[in-house]
C-alpha cells in the first residue's frame, strides 16, 4: 500500500518537436505536486513556455504523457491579458460568465479575490489606468477566482521594477500558504525562484532538458530579509552555476 | 487655458484658408466668367436668402439624407456579417476580397445601364449605388479588428473552453469596436457621396441634391448649385461627426486613441 497522493501534475518523458523541426523540449519528466511550489530556469528560448502550455492543453506534445486534472488549471501569462474593454471587476467576472457561476454568486467571489491582492477601491479601473505591478495582481485576482487546484505562472513578474516584484513575490507565498495550491513558476530571475519554491529545477538550452534540481529548504512563511541570509546566496550561487553550464 | 482652444483653433484656421482661397479665385476671374465660382457670401445674399431655393434644398437634403442613411445601414447590416463570416470561415475571405476589391474599383457608372434594367431608375438603383460605394470599408476594416487580437487572450479563451461564439462576442467584437467606428465614419461619408451620385445617375422620382446639383448647373444657377454643394458636404460631416462622436463615446473609457 502506498501512502502517495497523486501529484496535481506529472511530466514523463514529455518531448516536443514543432512541425518546422524546431526541438523545443527533450525528455523531460518531473512532478509537481499539492503543497510544492517548482520554480523553472533556464536560458531563453529553452522550452519554458512550452512546456506549460503543453500542461495547459494549449498545445499536444510529440511523445511523452501528461498527467493533469484540466478542468481547472490557473495560467498567468507574461503580460496580464486583461481584456482592455473591461474594468478591474468585469474582467475577474469574465471567468465566472465563462465558467457559468450564477449571478447572484459573482458579486462576493470578485470582492475576495481583489481584497486578497490589495486591488482594493479601484474595483471599477480599467487596465490602461492601472500600473503594471497593479494589472499583474488583477491577473493574479482573477485567476484565483476559480480556486485552481494548480496554478502556473509563465514569468509573470518579468515587467514590473525590482521592488514591486519583492512585493509581489511576498504576496504570491502568502496566497500559496492560504490557497494551497500547486504551484508551478517560470522566471529568469534566481532569487525570485529560490525566494519562492520549494524546489528549483534547471533546463539546458534547447531542446531544453532537466539539468538540475535543488531543493529549498526553507519553511513558509518565508521573511522578506532571507533574501539576505548566507545559505540563499549559497543556494542561489549553485543555481547560477548550473544555469551557466546550461548556456551553451 | 489650451486645451480647448487647441482643439478649436486648428479646424477654424483651415476653414478660414479655405475661405481667403476661394474668395481669391473668385476675385480673379474675369467679371464675366465669375458666374463659374461666385464669392462665398453671394451663397446667402443670392440662394439661401431665397425662399424657393431655401426650400427646393431643403426638401432634396432631406430626401438625400433619407437616401445615404437607408444605404448606410444596408451597407453596415451586410458589411458587418461578411465581415463576421469572413472572420469565421477563412476560405471565404480568400473568396470575397477579390470581388470586393473589383466592386470598389469599377466605376459605377459603366453598370448603370444593367442596373437600370434590373431595378429601374427609381429609390432601389440609387440605394444600390449608395451601398457600393460605401460598403467596402466596412467588412475589411472590421476583419481587421477581429483578427488584431493578441493570441495570448485567444489562449485564455481556450483554456477556459469557450465556444467560438463566445470568443467572438466577448473578445473578437469587443476588441473590433474600434476599428468598426473608422470604418463606420468613412463609410458615412462614402454614403453621403454615393447617395448623391447616385441621384445623378438615376433621375427618377423627386429631386434629391444629386439632380438638383444636375439641375442649377443646367439652369446657370451657380449660386444655388454651390449652396447645394455647401450642405451636400455638411451633411457628410454630420454623419462623419455623428459616428465620432458616439464611437468615442463607446471606447473612450479604455481605448488607447482616446486620450
Ligand atoms: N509554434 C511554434 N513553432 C515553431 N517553433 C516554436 C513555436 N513556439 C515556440 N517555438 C520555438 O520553441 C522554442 C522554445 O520556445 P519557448 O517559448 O517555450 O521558450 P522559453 O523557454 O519560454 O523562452 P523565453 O524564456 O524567452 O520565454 C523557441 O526556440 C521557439 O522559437
Ligand atoms: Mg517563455
Amino acid at each position: 500500500m502506498s501512502l502517495e497522493v497523486e501529484p496535481s501534475l506529472s511530466f514523463q518523458n514529455i518531448s516536443m518537436e514543432f512541425p518546422d523541426g524546431t526541438k523545443a523540449i527533450a525528455d523531460v519528466s518531473f512532478d509537481v505536486s499539492k503543497g510544492e511550489f517548482v520554480t523553472v530556469v533556464g536560458p531563453s528560448g529553452c522550452g519554458k513556455s512550452t512546456l506549460l502550455r503543453i500542461a495547459s492543453g494549449l498545445l499536444e506534445q510529440t511523445s511523452g504523457t501528461v498527467k493533469v486534472d484540466r478542468s481547472n488549471i490557473g495560467y498567468v501569462f507574461q503580460d496580464a491579458t486583461l481584456f482592455p474593454w473591461r474594468t478591474v471587476r468585469s474582467n475577474i467576472e469574465l471567468f465566472l460568465e465563462l465558467h457559468k457561476i450564477p449571478k447572484s454568486d459573482r458579486a462576493e467571489i470578485i470582492q475576495r479575490s481583489i481584497d486578497m491582492v490589495g486591488l482594493t477601491g479601484f474595483e471599477d479601473y480599467y487596465p490602461k489606468a492601472l500600473s503594471g505591478g497593479m494589472r499583474m495582481r488583477a491577473s493574479l485576482a482573477r485567476t484565483l477566482t476559480l480556486k485552481p487546484p494548480l496554478l502556473m505562472f509563465d514569468e509573470p513578474f518579468g515587467a514590473v521594477d525590482e521592488i514591486t516584484r519583492e512585493y509581489l513575490n511576498e504576496e504570491t507565498l502568502k496566497l500559496f500558504s492560504q490557497e494551497k495550491f500547486a504551484g508551478l513558476f517560470i522566471t529568469h530571475s534566481i532569487s525570485e525562484a529560490v525566494f519562492l519554491s520549494t524546489r528549483v529545477l534547471v533546463m539546458s538550452a534547447r531542446p531544453g532538458r532537466v539539468i538540475a534540481s535543488f531543493d529549498v529548504p526553507y519553511a513558509y512563511p518565508r521573511d522578506p530579509s532571507l533574501r539576505f541570509e548566507a545559505s540563499f546566496a549559497d543556494l542561489s550561487g549553485k543555481i547560477n552555476e548550473a544555469l551557466r553550464s546550461a548556456h551553451t | 487655458m489650451g486645451g480647448r482652444w487647441k482643439t478649436v483653433i486648428p479646424p477654424m484656421i483651415s476653414v478660414f484658408v479655405l475661405l481667403g482661397v476661394w474668395y481669391g479665385f473668385s476675385a480673379r476671374l474675369k467679371p464675366s466668367r465669375q458666374f463659374l465660382l461666385p464669392p462665398p457670401h453671394s451663397l446667402f445674399t443670392k440662394a439661401f436668402s431665397n425662399s424657393r431655393a431655401r426650400e427646393e434644398i431643403l426638401s432634396s437634403l432631406i430626401l438625400t439624407t433619407e437616401l445615404a442613411l437607408v444605404g448606410l445601414l444596408i451597407a453596415v447590416f451586410l458589411g458587418v456579417s461578411l465581415g463576421l463570416l469572413m472572420y469565421r470561415f477563412g476560405w471565404l475571405e480568400r473568396a470575397s476580397y477579390p470581388v470586393l476589391v473589383a466592386l470598389q474599383a469599377v466605376p459605377i457608372l459603366a453598370i448603370s445601364p444593367l442596373m437600370t434594367v434590373a431595378f429601374g431608375y427609381g429609390f432601389g438603383s440609387k440605394c444600390i449605388v449608395c451601398v457600393v460605394i460605401s460598403f467596402f470599408p466596412i467588412p475589411t476594416n472590421l476583419l481587421l479588428g477581429l483578427k488584431s487580437v493578441e493570441p495570448s487572450m485567444h489562449d485564455l479563451m481556450t483554456l477556459h473552453g469557450a465556444p467560438w461564439r463566445t470568443r467572438i462576442r466577448k473578445l473578437a467584437l469587443p476588441n473590433a469596436l474600434p476599428y468598426l467606428f473608422t470604418a463606420f465614419r468613412i463609410s458615412a461619408g462614402l454614403s453621403v457621396i454615393g447617395a448623391i451620385v447616385g441621384e445623378q445617375f438615376f433621375q427618377q422620382g423627386k429631386p434629391g441634391l444629386g439632380q438638383r446639383l444636375i439641375q442649377y448647373r443646367v439652369l446657370l444657377e451657380y449660386e444655388r448649385l454651390y449652396a447645394t454643394l455647401l450642405v451636400s458636404s455638411l451633411l457628410g460631416i454630420s454623419v462623419y461627426l455623428f459616428f465620432t462622436v458616439l464611437g468615442k463615446r463607446l471606447t473612450y473609457k479604455w481605448h488607447a486613441s482616446a486620450s
